[in-house]
């Protein structure tokens, strides 16, 4: 259970040359929601967008492909996407949103459709929660510090970034750079000690690198929207899939990091808790499985 | 009586879970079930909070005919004295300077065995926190509290107004004895000082923001933003309706009615 609940676990990428290019990985969120947004299945979607600072993201609502494009690939730090939400059902008058969302944020989104006290009409209209993958995120300062400070190469020249194989990766047009994945600890928002989900285990479908290889991601389909989207957009051709058992790393490496994720947080919920702080979480005495999201 | 044993014997069943205020469902507790009577008293709000109950056009109609009995309210009964009822609602805040008010809310714990603060002026004071007297038609109107500063709340139902949903599935809940979807309304009768800057306090200070900007989107009043993945408030907006601090994932966590939700 340390992976949530799922109907379907596989390793896919998108067809398309395009989005494998321009995407962080398999480009599994870019591709579902270009179908979605063909198919007329949402109507639009939140995406963490490129701003005039680099790396700098900000939530927009993408309405087209290449809007969804330009928000391809992993930012590492804060987009506050379910902000935009109201935004694009009011302002937008999206009625089916589409939205990608990192744990904690389909947690305040998930909150928000079982509660909805002050969020009229908008629990209703998010037809596609994308997941993805989390360990941690980083405030734009710490991201500053890692590509300016510790491997000392301009913002503006960096390609892409990555975290994978116990590295964080800055990519510019001529060199490939990397820093232990030590050095940024200390750097990550501290909201993220308490987190016990790893691979999103709220959303409608969620996706992550670790688990397949390079050029690949883990998908796992986990909601009745989720699976009628992915199976139709596997059909279609859109996307197309192997078997876990037929990849490396496989399982076994998702579920050892999701399981030291919610390890390591349990203990500091449990922590905290001794010192009577405030933590939403129930500790470890206080549920049958110590690892569940709850 | 607890609060639970309460609701149980008003409507004379047990806690059962329950998934949606279907049109179904609704039919269904409508056949079932000994109609709860309902009272509206309205002390010191907009009316938005019972203009919100009524957009619930899909439900109306067997709410007020089969699932429910309104009575006692102004403009929706013609009764001065107020009777016996098994819930009451609560739209807007007591003024204190205002005696009748005072008195209403008094009598309404008496006889009701439930007392909602409906909305966020009876649960927080929200708007009208603000309020310094000096007005007519009586500038000595100046002090508006919560409802649970006079009486024993048992539910609140903050938001301004709550949504149209929160009201469906509240009163489905209700009727079907699902108290553990009733939970966090019970909890929330205890949160009376509500501020933008909870989400500073609570949250920020005690290290547990995420950035996902459930608070911004939740605002009533667009008091706030996102800078740097933080809430930023604009004090001038806000209405101290406590929606942000209550939207917010970091506050509690509803997990197993989300999975419950969700069908994991």
């Amino acid at each position: 259970m340390v992976l949530g609940t799922y109907k379907e676990v596989v390793a896919a990428r998108s067809t398309d040359k395009q989005i494998q290019k321009l995407a962080q990985d398999g480009g599994i969120v870019s591709g579902l929601f270009c179908y979605a947004l063909d198919e007329g299945l949402i109507d639009g979607a939140v995406v963490a967008g490129p701003t005039d600072v680099m790396w700098k993201p900000e939530p927009m609502v993408a309405m087209s492909s290449d809007e969804i494009l330009a928000a391809a690939g992993t930012k590492y730090t804060f987009s506050p996407n379910v902000w935009m939400l109201k935004k694009a059902v009011r302002q937008y008058g999206l009625e089916k949103v589409g939205t990608v969302a990192i744990p904690c944020q389909s947690m305040g989104i998930r909150k928000m459709q079982s509660y909805p006290f002050g969020v009229r009409h908008l629990a209703d209209k998010i037809a596609l929660m994308l997941g993805i993958f989390c360990m941690e995120n980083f405030p734009y300062e710490s991201l500053r510090t890692f590509i300016s400070e510790k491997a000392g190469v301009d913002f503006d020249l960096v390609e892409k970034l990555d975290i994978g194989k116990g590295k964080f990766w800055i990519k510019t047009a001529d060199q490939m750079l990397t820093i232990p994945l030590k050095e940024t600890h200390g750097y990550e928002q501290n909201g993220c000690k308490v987190c016990l989900d790893y691979v999103c285990e709220l959303a409608d479908v969620s996706t992550g690198s670790v688990g397949t290889p390079d050029g690949w991601s883990t998908v796992f389909v986990r909601t009745d929207a989720g699976e009628t989207v992915f199976k139709q957009a596997v059909e279609a051709g859109v996307i197309e899939t192997k078997s876990m058992d037929d990849v490396k790393p496989g399982l076994g490496l998702l579920e050892k990091l999701a399981t030291d994720k919610k390890t390591k947080a349990m203990k500091v919920i449990d922590e905290r808790k001794a010192m009577g702080l405030p933590v939403p979480f129930k500790g470890s005495g206080e549920k049958e499985d110590p690892l569940a999201n709850v | 009586m607890s609060i639970l044993a309460r609701i149980k014997s008003f409507f004379g069943m047990e806690a059962k879970p329950d998934k949606e205020a279907s049109q179904e469902e609704v039919e269904k507790v409508a056949e079932e079930k000994a109609k709860p009577r309902i009272g509206y008293i309205h002390l010191s709000g907009c009316t938005g909070d019972g203009m919100s109950l009524t957009e619930n056009y899909d439900i109306l109609a067997p709410l007020l005919t089969d699932m429910i009995d309104i009575v006692y309210g102004q403009t929706l009964v013609d009764l001065w004295e107020m009777p016996e009822m098994d819930i009451a609602l609560v739209e807007g805040s007591c003024c204190l300077q205002d005696e009748h008010s005072v008195h209403e809310l008094m009598e309404v714990r008496e006889k009701a065995g439930l007392v909602v603060a409906f909305g966020s002026c009876a649960a927080t004071g929200c708007f009208t926190r603000y309020s310094r007297g000096g007005q007519q038609a009586q500038p000595n109107h100046e002090s508006f509290v919560p409802i649970a500063d006079l009486v024993k709340v048992d539910l609140a139902i903050p938001g301004c107004p709550p949504s149209p949903e929160i009201i469906a599935k509240t009163v489905v809940a209700a009727i079907n004895g699902d108290m553990d979807y009733l939970q966090p309304m019970m909890d929330l009768a205890g949160y009376t000082e509500a501020c933008g800057c909870d989400l500073q306090t609570k949250v920020v200070n005690q290290a547990l923001c995420i950035g996902c900007g459930t608070c911004a989107m939740a605002c009533q009043t667009r008091a706030l933003s996102m800078t740097n993945g933080r809430p930023e408030l604009n004090e001038n907006r806000c209405i101290k309706c406590g929606i942000c601090y209550t939207q917010c994932p970091r506050s509690w966590w509803p997990a197993e009615r989300i999975n419950q939700d969700l069908g994991l």
